[in-house]
Order: C-alpha cells, then structure tokens, then sequence
C-alpha cells in the first residue's frame, strides 16, 4: 500500500475564551502556522477536509463557514463531524486517493460561546433518553463508577492522572491550565458528578489545530522530516449506553489491534514510545490504556504509582498536558496528533521526551467512548 | 493580534437557537410508550438471530443487523449496572429535579441490556452498584420515558 505522511502542523494556544477569534480567525491562525511548519505555500494545498460540529458551533453546516480561511477556495473541500483524529483519517485516504497529493485537513471548536451541558444532552437519544437530562459529564461519572468498580481503581489514582498531566502542561505554552497541583488538591475540588470531581474534569476550551498529510511522492518535497502513517484504524460500538460494558472499550481493543497489526507493532508495550490519549476526564486515561494493551488489565493505576506514564517513564502518556489541561472539542485530536508529530520530529520543546521513534494518537467520538480512532506514527517510513 | 486591532473592545453578539421540532417516535417506540401509558407495563424487543432482548426497545439488533420482530414483556424490577449523583446543577438538568440527582443504569430482569433512569426515594452515599430497584409509574402518563418517575430501592 502507498504511504501517507505528516508534514506539518500548527495550532492556536487553547484558552478559556478567545474573544478576539472568530472560528475562522482560529482556523487563519492554525492553518497558517501548519503550512510555514511544513515550508508551503496554500497553492501546494490540493485540497481540505474541515472537521467541526454543528451543535457546538451553533450553525448548520458549520464547516463550510470555516472554508475560505482553511484556503478551500476553489478547491475540494469536504467535511468530518467528530473528532479530529477521524478528519485526519478521511484527509489521509484523499491523500492516499491518487486524486490529490497534499491535504489540509483543520479542527476547531469554542467551548465558551455555548453551554456545554446542553450540547452533549442533546447527543442522547431524543425519543427515550434526552429528557432524563443526563449529558457527557454525568454519562462519564457513570462509566468512570463502572470501571473504578470492576478494576479497584481508586480516587487517588486517578487523581494522579490530573496531576500529572496539569503538571506537564507547564512545559506546554500552548495550553489553557498548567498547574502545579497535588493529590489531596484533586481529592477535595468540588464533587461534579461522583466519582468525578472538578480536577478529574477537562477544561471548557477554545482552539483549532491543523495538519498537513501528503503521500509519498510529494512528503520530501517540503521543508519538514515527514512523520509516517504506519496504521490507523477507528471503530465504533453500540450507540445506547447500556448495550455496552461501560467499564470495557470493545470498540478501542478492536481498533488499536488493527492499528498494530497494520504497523507491524507486536508488543505495543513494548514497541509504542510516546503516546497522546483522549483524558477529557482523569480515568479515561487508566482505561483507554488498559483496553488497547498499552497497560495489563486493570493495572493502569498501578503503573502510574509507579511513574511509567511521566514524561521520563517507560511510556510518556500526554507529555503535552492533555485535554485536562485544555479540551477544546473535536479539535482536540489534531492537538495530540500535532504533540506526537513533534515528539517524533524531536521538536516538542519543553515537553520532548527522550525516546520518540513510535508514537501511538487516540481520538474519542461519542458518550462514553463509542467510538475510538489509533494512529500509529513513526520516525521511519 | 495585530496591532491596528489595540484597545479594540471585543464585542459579542448574544444569540438563542430555539427551533420546535417534533420527533416522530417511530412504530416500536410508539408500542412501547402506549404499553407504558396505558397498561404501566415495559415492554423489550427481541432478535430472533442472537436471542438478545433489547430495552429501551429498538427495531434492529445492533449486533446482528436484523430486524427485532418479537415483544416481550419485561420486570418492573431490576439491578443496579452502574450509577452517578449530580452535584451540579447543569442546565441540562429538568426544572423539576433538583440536586443531588441520582441517575442509574437499570437492567431490569428480562432485559440483556440497561436503561437509564432516575433513582430515588434513596440518599445517595446509600446507592451502590448491584443493588435491586423497583420502577415507581407516573401519575397522569403522557407516553414519555418519564412515564416511569424513578425506580426505588426494592425493600
Ligand atoms: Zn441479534
């Protein structure tokens, strides 16, 4: 199969509320950044995928609003609802097409222009569900019980996850809360929805990110080391929480086991460097390891303890802060995948860890992780 | 920022999306909620192919993608999958329940799968995973899943 690479990325600070910014000064602001990142021009961009949500943006159509700052003009520009990891997906298969050679593909969102509980509400079903008024935060809780109950995770565990990652934020410019913080901090904010409380919570953010994905023919052609694609692969689960073992991730087993075999990766523990997860709150961390083989089942927690997932540990998990240190939806994705591609290229700044050839990116799309998209980048073609 | 922009106060436009919609329930959500309303009873759909019986009701077995062409009837009693309590009161949060709001993960016996629901007539630090809830109906049921108040504690 023909290969697809990284060659650029760009994104803005997150922050609490960017009232200068418009959605497209965002996305001017990322795409910008990603094309001097990758030394182009937006002529030698052959065409661009934008990711966005309607509800969130509070428009229909909301991506196409964002096209002429993404530079679509006059190109083919097409749409992914989602997270920004599946964007990027769509964005490499056009790469890899033979249509096109380069593709823009953006993510963006602002928290702050809306209410957030009322956006994810509306992500239940209309007919038997929405009325009750649970939203993410209350579905999560439910599914962080549900796994703290199955594993023994504990409090402070997880505690440890938002300590950790505010804590690595602070060598992160880019993100909306670095923060020195301790255990006992995260055990006594306010209690949000049990388990989770406040510092077990991501942030409500602003922000867009943008890569650049070019095939093989044209990834040398710029100024930037090509960071390669060697596999990717998303999957979805059963829509109504309760279908699913909301302490299991079924859907994130199955796609990161598609994404090793398709990179050759045998023992992931192993073979996986650096890794950048979707940690919108602090067990989702512990789990999403466990259930795509990066930890042994039920054993995230204890790993932790140990510092395998510092920034110096055996696997650095979100050395770049992570979403607790600033979530912007749906761009979100392209913010790990834009913190793994400098990982590899060894320009990460403050937050580069010391070994980085193979760097694992996991999306989330969906109440309680119905769907999850792996990618699996490398310093090596 | 550039700096033609300095001292420029950002200004906002306050807005409101308010657009009625009606959500046509659909032939199985339909039977399910006059069953509800009117006889106070639950009712599941079937797959034929796996066996599996599915509450809230649906007309197609996600696993399998075939159609659920049988009903049955399902306990008003169940267990306890998973739960959270609010302790925030979020706007997405009826007007009419106020915190700390206990939501449950019901699978009710009968069922394969669980439905979400309020718990109550119970303190919160006395919920746990596991334990046996009853369904409560509504007085003056109008065919919504709040036609079920909440489920309680079976004594
Ligand atoms: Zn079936």
């Amino acid at each position: 199969m023909d290969r697809a690479a990284i060659i650029g990325v760009g994104m803005t600070k997150i922050e609490k509320n960017k009232v200068r910014d418009t959605f497209a000064d965002m996305v001017w602001e990322a795409v910008n950044k990603a094309l001097s990142d990758a030394g182009m021009t937006i002529d030698d961009i052959d065409n661009v995928v934008t990711t966005s949500s309607d509800f969130w943006d509070g428009r229909t159509i909301s991506c196409m609003a964002v096209g002429d700052a993404s530079g679509a003009a006059h190109k083919n520009v097409s749409c992914v609802e989602g997270d920004g990891t599946y964007g990027a997906f769509y964005g490499m298969t056009r790469s890899l097409s033979g249509s096109y050679k380069t593709t823009l593909v953006t993510g963006h969102s602002k928290g702050s222009q809306s209410v957030s509980s009322l956006i994810t509400n509306s992500a239940f079903d209309p007919i038997y569900e929405r009325a009750l008024g649970m939203d993410m935060v209350t579905a999560c809780a439910m599914q962080a019980r549900s796994y703290m109950h199955r594993t023994k995770a504990t409090p402070q565990q997880l505690a440890m996850v938002s300590v950790k990652n505010h804590g690595n934020a602070l060598r992160n410019p880019l993100t909306q809360l670095p923060m020195k913080i301790t255990v006992k901090d995260v055990l006594e904010s306010e209690m949000i929805a049990d388990p989770l409380r406040k510092l077990n919570c991501s942030p409500i953010s602003d922000g867009c990110a943008a890569v650049i994905i070019a095939h093989e023919s044209v990834a040398a052609k710029f100024k930037q080391k090509p960071v390669w694609i060697k596999g990717v692969s998303f999957c979805a689960d059963s829509f109504f929480l309760g279908d699913r073992d909301l302490s299991r991730a079924r859907s994130l087993t199955e796609a990161a086991k598609k994404a090793y075999a398709m990179a050759g990766i045998k023992d992931p523990k192993k073979e996986i460097d650096v890794a950048e997860i979707y940690d919108a709150f602090t067990y989702q961390e512990l789990m999403w390891l466990e259930e795509m083989g990066l930890a042994d089942d039920a054993m995230a927690g204890k790993l932790l303890e140990k510092g395998e997932f510092n920034i110096d540990g055996r696997l650095p998990v979100n050395a770049s802060g992570g979403l607790l240190s600033g979530h912007p939806v749906i761009a979100a994705g392209l913010y790990s995948m834009a913190a793994v591609v400098r990982q590899i290229r060894g320009d990460a700044g403050g937050f580069q860890v010391k070994k980085a050839k193979t760097g694992l990116v996991h999306g989330v799309n969906g109440l309680g992780g119905q769907s999850h998209c792996v990618f699996i980048l490398d310093k090596d073609k | 920022m550039s700096d033609q922009f300095k001292g420029i106060e950002p200004m906002v436009y306050n807005s409101k999306i308010n657009v009625p919609y009606s959500w046509w329930a659909g032939d199985t959500a339909s039977k399910f909620y006059i069953t509800l309303r009117d006889e106070k009873k639950i009712m599941g759909t079937k797959c034929t192919a796996c066996n599996k019986v599915f509450l809230p009701p649906r007309k197609v077995c996600p696993s399998c993608f075939t159609e659920n062409t049988q009903w049955v009837n399902i306990s008003d009693e169940g267990t306890v999958i998973t739960f959270t309590v609010a302790r925030r009161q979020f706007a997405a949060i009826p007007n009419d329940r106020k915190v700390p709001v206990i939501w449950g993960m019901i699978k009710l016996d009968g069922a394969d799968t669980a439905m979400l629901h309020y718990l109550d007539e119970i303190k919160p630090e006395n919920v746990t995973i596991g334990m046996r809830v009853k369904a409560v109906f509504s007085e003056g049921r109008k065919g919504t899943i709040r036609d079920i108040s909440h489920f309680k504690p079976v004594k």
